[in-house]
């Protein structure tokens, strides 16, 4: 099999796993789904070895070449967010395959096939069209993920499709107007051939405001604090880790290849970095004031998305732009994983306590003790302290937004990380016994072994990237930005 | 204003429209038809494209319209069954507490 071929793997395995896993007991869909999962992870280690030897892997579908085929291409960015996306299932099969509360129901097995196919196809497609469908595919599958969550979670995944469609439209126009323009959807191409400067400003506006809408980016953030907390853990876990990404790679991806064909681009980058602004702060202080484990870890993801979205600005200022470009993409799989673990752990102390509530949570830290350091550990990265992944990748925005003389997102980067740090402390100190009195804790079911495991290997990750990220950083700088395939 | 401008207005006024509906109605049904409504303002603009001015018409726009199509149709199956859900846990808890 040559290297080219291993791009259709991502796509294609979880899709085949998925479809089968509609007709397969709960016992073989799980073995299928977690077997697949890890074939992707070993697929993403290959592609990425490619992706260092030779540049970015391209492959025309079925052999027809563009404009006719499609072309599906991996380059450092791709190989990278399919590792991610591989662990992340990884992580989630797992924990729904111990305990099938975890996962709401058996059609949990074919859509995690069917997101995670949709998923890994946006991270690798080359053309808007293509990353439209797959990202359609993505969103019914979430709608439907969401709606697992027993009766209260129908009204949640309908105001989630609602968002997410309209966004959808407005994208549909981008590709429209991408297809009109320049007579291509072809990211490469069109960017050979985009010429009219409000013309592509139009289409980067678009797109920005159709991805925020699926990102959650404040102020288009209020369906993700209902929608993924209502679903089950497994899927709560997989929503924020894992699918919010597949939309902000498809915006990085046009202002990487769009934006320097415009003048109205870096206005635009400023914009989307006030609002990711906004999201930093606004999401931390309404996490600090929520008093549901999930629903901290959902306005958590809202206020982390304000960092992933920061490396767009940054990339505009920055004299060094792949120090912000990287960075950002680190912070962005940091917290997929730290997000991950976060939302597993979370789901084990509730299902122990028999409830999200903090102040019903005393005495869970002597049951459970390795599942509130998976919290601890994941907080930790998600503040961006060292030793974790979390702090390479701020480090990285930090050291982008010194060389662009930006203070200011500086201040940001810091101020977010102590709001992380607070909202942390006070789900891990909602766990302690009161003073001298350890009863609570004697009447608490221990979870299965595997739900203890998965969030704490998943913190253990985020700890081991942290300490040798040079491997994301090399594979990640292979393929320079703008170069693309 | 030629026919191709007054389709590609036509359907940015469509779109427009639906998607402030979308926002505003609070009945289900209605946002999702709404939501058809700005879906079908897309395609519009995505079928005037098609115009190469010769006559014959550009195969790739229809064709992306066509997957377009497809895509809001499932939507909207799924959309209609999360509905029937929300209103039928609406009417239970009508009944319980009158």
């Amino acid at each position: 099999m040559t290297a080219s071929s291993l791009v259709l793997v991502p796509v294609f395995l979880p899709l085949v796993v998925g479809a089968l896993s509609a007709v397969l007991s709960r016992r073989a869909a799980a073995t299928l789904t977690v077997v697949a999962a890890a074939v992707t992870l070993v697929t993403a280690v290959l592609l990425g070895i490619a992706v260092l030897e030779s540049g970015p892997v391209p492959l025309e579908v079925a052999g027809w070449a563009p404009p006719v085929g499609i072309l599906l291409a991996a380059d450092g960015l791709s190989v990278v967010m399919i590792g991610l996306s591989a662990v992340a299932v990884l992580a989630a099969a797992l924990v729904a395959a111990a305990d099938d509360h975890f996962a709401g129901g058996h059609a949990f097995w074919p859509l995690v096939g069917a997101a995670a196919a949709a998923v890994n196809g946006v991270f690798v497609a080359r053309d808007v069209f293509t990353a439209f469908v797959l990202l359609e595919l993505l969103t019914i599958a979430s709608v439907a993920l969401v709606a697992l969550g027993g009766a209260r979670s129908a009204a949640a995944a309908l105001r989630y499709l609602f968002v997410a469609v309209t966004g959808s439209l407005f994208f549909l126009l981008a590709v429209a107007l991408t297809y009109g323009h320049t007579g291509t959807v072809d990211l490469a191409r069109a960017a050979e051939r985009a010429d009219d400067t409000v013309i592509v400003g139009a289409i980067i506006a678009l797109t920005v405001v159709g991805m925020a809408a699926k990102t959650a980016l404040f102020p288009l953030h209020s369906w993700l604090p209902v929608a993924h907390p209502a679903a089950p853990t497994a899927v709560s876990a997989l929503l924020s880790a894992l699918v919010i990404k597949a939309s902000i790679v498809i915006l990085w991806r046009v202002i990487e290849y769009l934006g320097p064909h415009t003048d109205i681009a870096a206005p635009l980058a400023t914009v989307v970095g006030i609002a990711g602004a906004a999201a930093v702060l606004w999401g931390g202080i309404l996490a600090l004031r929520r008093d549901r484990l999930k629903s901290i870890i959902a306005y958590s993801t809202v206020a982390q998305v304000g960092y992933m979205v920061l490396l767009i600005p940054l990339v505009f200022a920055a004299s060094d732009p792949q120090v912000a470009w990287v960075g950002g993409i680190l912070i962005t799989v940091a917290h997929g994983v730290a997000k991950a673990a976060m939302f597993l752990a979370a789901g084990a102390l509730a299902s122990a306590a028999g409830t999200s509530q903090l102040d019903g949570l005393e005495g869970t830290i002597s049951r459970m003790p390795w599942t509130v350091a998976a919290i601890g550990l994941a907080g930790v990265s998600l503040a961006g302290l060292p030793p974790t992944l979390g702090f390479v990748g701020k480090w990285m925005l930090v050291q982008a937004s010194l060389d662009a003389g930006a203070w200011w997102w500086l201040a940001l980067l810091l101020g977010g990380g102590l709001l992380t740090f607070a909202y942390t402390a006070r789900m891990v100190k909602a766990t302690f016994n009161p003073p001298g009195d350890f009863s609570r804790a004697r009447e608490l079911t221990r979870p299965a072994r595997t739900v203890t495991i998965v969030p704490l290997a998943l913190a253990a990750v985020s700890v081991v990237l942290g300490v040798i990220p040079w491997l994301l950083i090399e594979v990640l700088s292979a393929a320079p930005m703008g170069g693309g395939a | 204003m030629t026919t191709l401008q007054l389709f590609l207005y036509a359907g940015a006024f469509i779109l427009v429209l639906g998607v402030v509906a979308t926002m505003l109605v609070r009945d289900l049904i209605r946002r999702l038809i709404a939501l058809n409504v700005a879906s079908g303002g897309v395609m519009l603009l995505l079928l005037a494209l098609a115009d190469r001015g010769d006559g014959e018409p550009d195969p790739v726009p229809q064709a992306l319209v066509l997957t377009g199509i497809v895509v809001m149709a499932a939507v909207t199956g799924i959309a209609i069954v999360l509905a029937r859900r929300v209103e039928r846990l609406d009417d239970d808890l009508e009944e319980v507490e009158p």
